[in-house]
């Protein structure tokens, strides 16, 4: 499949400047994901001191207020550092190669989209180092305690918050634009591998609902410094209202870090069932119906503030309803692996314990959507359970998934199975230490967000620690596999998977620093 | 931080410690059936919608572990090519509709109940402060006396910080239980004095926010007597988990003889308020009152937590002008974490904090307040 | 790019951008919005700050309603402030007035503001307050004690479930410190 690039634009820079001044959707691709594993390993090891603190009944490691510190930054960090920009960083390096573009469509914004990033986080983790402490309010952030009771840090976190929603709108604005404007003639949308469709949609979620953080946070800011009573009732201000914005905001957030997921696994297990994939028609609705729906279910986060009873049932309903896609979609995974040829290498393991784990996950939000019952379970342990669930082995495994997948595309280099597989086998295990017992901890009565808890909680919270570390520490095998596959390793094809299907298997491993410069034949494009 | 080598430390203990705590702990596993209607139906619902999810997932994790063990290359198999059927993704969008149906029926019912706060026999004012539980017994008219008080965590500091055994009940008792009787329906009305709480009784199964500002209304009929704790559900700052709930439900006469005391008590509040107290007892109350209320923020010791927390030890207030000292106690500081205590505690309570913090931590003033100088400068002016 | 692709890129860009300004646009439109819904539903119990007209009584049918009165302070007001009467007795349409306390032991001038609540908040849309404090700031001198009045009916299309209604009132401080006091972080 040489043909498909024709290699006559000049290589990448040398040095410093290649990273700095990059256009190369390929380069920045890199960035992102590096940037976001660092990120992870931060946020992880915020993780490691609340999982230490928590290990045994009373205060032995940290402060309370450094303690909420921690889950506060664990949390801004990892969905704004982690997640999403390893979401980002994926769909930069595969979305043109999939979709046969020879680049994104707007280069040059793609660098700054990137560059930012860094000092947002930067500022952010540096009111770790300021008298006052970091934001302590929780990654949700609630008036009055993020405003009139918030540490002066709070407008480094405001400003933070800005510089990475930018970041993220531009990320987003880029990738409809390459996916509308820039695919390959016989492209059609019905044709574009899953993973394209759910980042698009991913996209219109976020340009839709960052501004309205942006929005939020500065209404906050206006709050703190200027006087105005958004969200203060002594001025009239309504601290709900805060909840009703950022919900707002947040509820499809949640979707934004799990839709591309959905599109990763989806291009997985087709691969190595050697078949294709089940349903893709309506694998794209349930994925637009998902997004729609994310609209609408924002205050179930708020079933406890008092809503009238219309207000909860509504909620309730609609929450409900998006099991139905959800479910669509995981039959769809299920009947792809049925009656198909399967091999089990690590991108497959990750997918397959992807579908069982995140769908515990979405158990447990449908438990958590019944109104009466999340009277119980709200802010409590259970709720933590069900999003790491649904963030960890789910987000998280889907992007691990995706890396061990494309590494030999992106390095040359078949990356070190038996290191994969253990990398995966101690991650499975030690995450299901780690969030399992979290359930009964919330059932049980604990609430989320304390450094201290009462003694028949103390069981479950030092098992779930053991899991912490060992999960925590499982994560540098996957640095030591992406390190050795990029210094060397067993030449990989350029079809690299035998049962793998798509534009970006027909371009050599690593992929050349510009490919598509001219579109791919048409005849090369087939369903997914 | 601690340095490394503390932290290696306590984990050494914590890793020692681990099988003495094992023996204490109890393995819950489920939520608590508790002690109210809403609490048992509540119970049912969570497990009827566990139930429903075990059974999906058990059918569909049989076929995805069925495809896994036998449609594996290994074995020889050959990928079938069928890779869509729209009568079966009808299928299975319908069931799951079907079965949401058959959960949002009773889920609607029991919200409903639950929702349905009128005709109460007692209302509780409940409201959450940064740390602590106020609650107000509502009268019928403004000549009773009012029963009001606060309630607030009981277990020591040395328990938290691991310089003493914890005791059955660790952070999860207050010095002044809410007292309800049973088999009456009680309305608490909840708000909050700063920042978003939640009162939580996992065993009544009720959950409202406090929020400054609104007044939320719910309501529960506990069964049985007994002693039923809970703890604040949202995040309030520093001692989120320091501010635990505990009610004592009775039967009515006990209660109305509680409650009957507890007038008594306000009586002899008013009618102690000038009286005149010894240094030992200043001292005694005010160290009480300090470990309860003033050492989350100011520290053991008055080292203070710096820099929004200043220093008792030593402070330029505690060892100035006495009448300024009170009234800071008095009417706090506005716009920081210094509360006005003007009605939060008692005069006796008052003079027994100041005389504590002006004679501890090193500060040696010599002063003893009493509790008639404390109520000269709340009526003064 | 061709010519074509990139007009219509850019095309697309304008139309992305416009939408991301909506969308911060609506953002803040949501404060409004919100305070609609909740004057129709009566959602988070806010009364409304709109003084109703109306002078005669107009009583419908011998239904009586209870109305409770609660008065707590917020962090920082330290006033002395509670309801003189605990609860009335009203029929719907009739006319009452009732009154609340309030003290300052400061010895500086102090300025409070009330802000009300209903429970449930169903009610507070029947709530009409004809006259209340919480309408204005209250200035009280140092020691000053006051007695503020609430004049209100209950709205005779109160649906009958509604037996009994409690109207809250939290204090706040809004005393504009001249010191820069108010600059000093919390915890
Ligand atoms: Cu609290």
């Amino acid at each position: 499949m040489s043909a498909a690039h024709d290699d006559h634009h000049h290589g990448p820079a040398k040095g410093l400047s290649r990273w700095l001044f990059t256009t190369n959707h390929k380069d920045i691709g890199t960035l992102y994901l590096w940037f976001s594993f660092a990120m992870f390993l931060l946020g992880g090891s915020f993780a490691m001191v609340i999982r230490a603190e928590l290990f045994q009944p009373g205060l032995q490691l940290v402060e309370p207020n450094f303690f909420n510190q921690m889950t506060t930054m664990h949390g801004l960090i990892m969905v704004f550092g982690a997640v999403m920009p390893a979401f980002v960083g994926l769909a930069n390096w595969m979305i043109p190669m999939m979709i046969g573009a020879p680049d994104m469509a707007l280069p040059r914004m793609n660098n700054w989209s990137f560059w930012i990033l860094p000092f947002a986080f930067a500022m952010l983790s540096s009111t770790l180092l300021m008298d006052a402490g970091a934001p302590n309010f929780g990654w949700t952030f609630y008036a009055p305690l993020s405003t009139t009771y918030a540490p002066e840090t709070v407008t480094f976190f405001i400003f933070a918050v800005h510089i990475m929603g930018a970041s993220s709108i531009m990320g987003a604005i880029n990738i409809i634009a390459t996916v509308l404007n820039m695919r390959a003639p016989g492209m059609t949308l019905m044709k574009m591998p899953l993973f394209v469709w759910t980042w698009l949609i991913t996209a219109y979620l976020l340009i839709a609902v960052m501004p309205v953080l942006a929005g939020v946070v500065t209404m906050m800011l206006f709050d703190i410094h200027f006087g105005t009573s958004f969200f203060n009732a002594a001025g009239g201000g309504d601290p709900v209202l805060f909840q009703h914005v950022f919900w707002f905001f947040g509820h499809p957030e949640v979707y934004i870090m799990i839709l591309p997921a959905f599109g990763v696994i989806s291009a997985i297990i087709p691969t190595f069932a050697r078949k294709r994939l089940f349903g893709y028609d309506s694998m794209v609705y349930a994925t637009a119906s998902i997004a729609f729906l994310s609209f609408i279910v924002w205050a179930h986060h708020m079933f406890t503030v008092g809503m009238p009873i219309a207000g909860e049932l509504f909620f309730m309903y609609a929450t409900m309803l998006i099991a139905v896609p959800t479910g669509v979609k995981v039959f769809n995974w299920v009947a792809t692996m049925f009656r198909g040829s399967m091999t089990f290498e690590t991108p497959m393991l990750f997918a397959i314990a992807f579908v069982v784990l995140f769908t515990m996950g979405g158990f447990t939000g449908l438990m958590l959507a019944i109104t009466p019952a999340d009277f119980q379970y709200h802010d409590t342990y259970f709720v933590v359970a069900h999003f790491h669930y649904v963030l960890v082995p789910g987000a998280v495994f889907s992007i691990m998934a995706a890396t061990y997948y494309w590494l030999p595309k992106w390095t040359g280099h078949m990356y070190d199975e038996r290191l994969g597989k253990l990398h995966f086998w101690l991650s499975f295990i030690g995450v299901n230490i780690l969030f399992f017992p979290q359930h009964f901890l919330g059932l049980a009565g604990m609430p989320r967000r304390i450094p201290d808890y009462a003694l028949q909680f103390a069981d479950f919270n030092w098992i779930s620690s053991i899991g912490g570390f060992l999960f925590g520490a499982s994560q540098l095998i996957l640095l030591v596999v992406v390190i050795k596959c990029i210094k060397g390793g067993k030449k990989a094809t350029a079809q690299v998977w035998d049962g793998a299907k798509g534009l970006e298997w027909t371009v050599a491993s690593p992929a050349p620093y510009h490919t598509f410069t001219t579109p791919p034949n048409p005849d090369l494009i087939e369903a997914p | 931080m601690l340095p490394k080598a503390k932290l290696w430390l306590a984990l050494t203990v914590a890793a020692l410690t681990m099988l003495s705590t094992n023996l204490q702990a109890a393995w819950d596993l489920n939520m608590p059936q508790g002690v109210t209607q809403i609490s048992r139906d509540t119970y049912d619902l969570h497990m009827q919608i566990l139930w429903w999810c075990v059974a999906i997932g058990v059918v569909v994790f049989s076929v995805m572990i069925w495809s896994i063990v036998n449609h594996r290359k290994s074995k020889g198999a050959v990928p079938a090519t069928f890779h869509e059927s729209t009568k079966v993704e009808i299928v299975w969008t319908i069931i799951p509709f079907i079965i949401l149906i058959l959960m949002a029926v009773p889920a609607t019912r029991v919200l409903t109940h639950a929702y349905d706060a009128s005709e109460s026999d007692l209302d509780i004012q409940i409201t959450g402060y940064q740390w602590r539980w106020e609650y107000r017994y509502l009268r019928q008219n403004a000549d009773e006396d009012e029963v009001s008080f606060f309630s607030n965590l009981s277990t020591s500091r040395d328990e938290i910080n691991n310089t003493m055994p914890k005791q059955e009940n660790y952070l999860l008792d207050v010095d002044n239980p809410l007292v309800i009787p049973i088999n009456k329906k009680v309305r608490f009305l909840v708000t909050s004095n700063d920042v978003i709480h939640a009162w939580w009784v996992p065993d009544f199964a009720v959950k409202k926010d406090a929020i400054p500002g609104f007044i939320n209304e719910t309501w529960t009929i506990v069964e049985e007597p007994g002693v039923y704790r809970g703890q604040c559900a949202e995040l309030c700052g520093i001692d989120h988990g320091f501010m635990p709930i505990v009610v004592h439900a009775l039967p009515q006469d006990e209660y109305d003889a509680w409650y009957a005391g507890r007038q008594e008590q306000a009586r002899a509040a008013r009618a102690q308020a000038n009286n005149v107290v010894t240094r030992d007892q200043a001292m005694a109350t005010g160290e009480a009152i300090y470990n309860r209320t003033c050492v989350a923020c100011h520290q053991a010791g008055g080292v203070g937590l710096a820099p929004a927390f200043p220093a008792l030890a030593g402070s330029s207030v505690v060892n100035g002008d006495l009448t300024a000292n009170i009234e800071l106690v008095l009417h706090g500081v506005p716009g920081t974490a210094m509360a006005s205590y003007a009605r939060m505690l008692s005069p006796v309570e008052l003079s027994g904090i100041v005389t504590y913090i002006r004679n501890s931590f090193g500060n040696s003033t010599g002063d003893l307040v009493q509790p008639a100088d404390v109520n000269a400068l709340l009526e003064a002016q | 790019m061709s010519r074509e692709s990139q007009t219509s890129t850019k095309r697309l860009v304008t139309k992305l951008m416009l939408t991301v300004v909506g969308m911060f646009g609506f953002g803040f439109a949501m404060v409004p919005l919100y305070d609609v819904i909740c004057d129709i539903t009566g959602l988070n119990g806010k009364t409304g700050d709109q003084v109703v007209q109306q002078t005669e009584t107009v009583m419908v049918g011998d239904r009586e309603i209870t109305v409770q009165f609660l008065a707590q302070n917020a962090a920082g007001m330290d006033w002395e402030f509670r309801a003189n009467d605990p609860q009335v007795k009203v029929k719907p349409g009739e006319i009452k007035v009732v009154s609340y306390h309030a003290s300052n032991s400061h010895n500086y001038i102090m300025t409070g503001q009330a802000i009300p609540s209903v429970a449930p908040n169903e009610a507070a849309q029947y709530l009409k307050k004809l006259e209340c404090f919480c309408f204005q700031e209250q200035v009280l001198q140092p020691g000053e004690s006051v007695d503020m009045g609430i004049r209100f009916f209950v709205d005779e299309s109160i649906p009958e479930h509604i037996t009994k209604l409690t109207l809250s009132y939290s204090l706040f401080d809004i005393t504009d410190y001249e010191k820069p006091q108010a600059a000093v972080t919390l915890n």
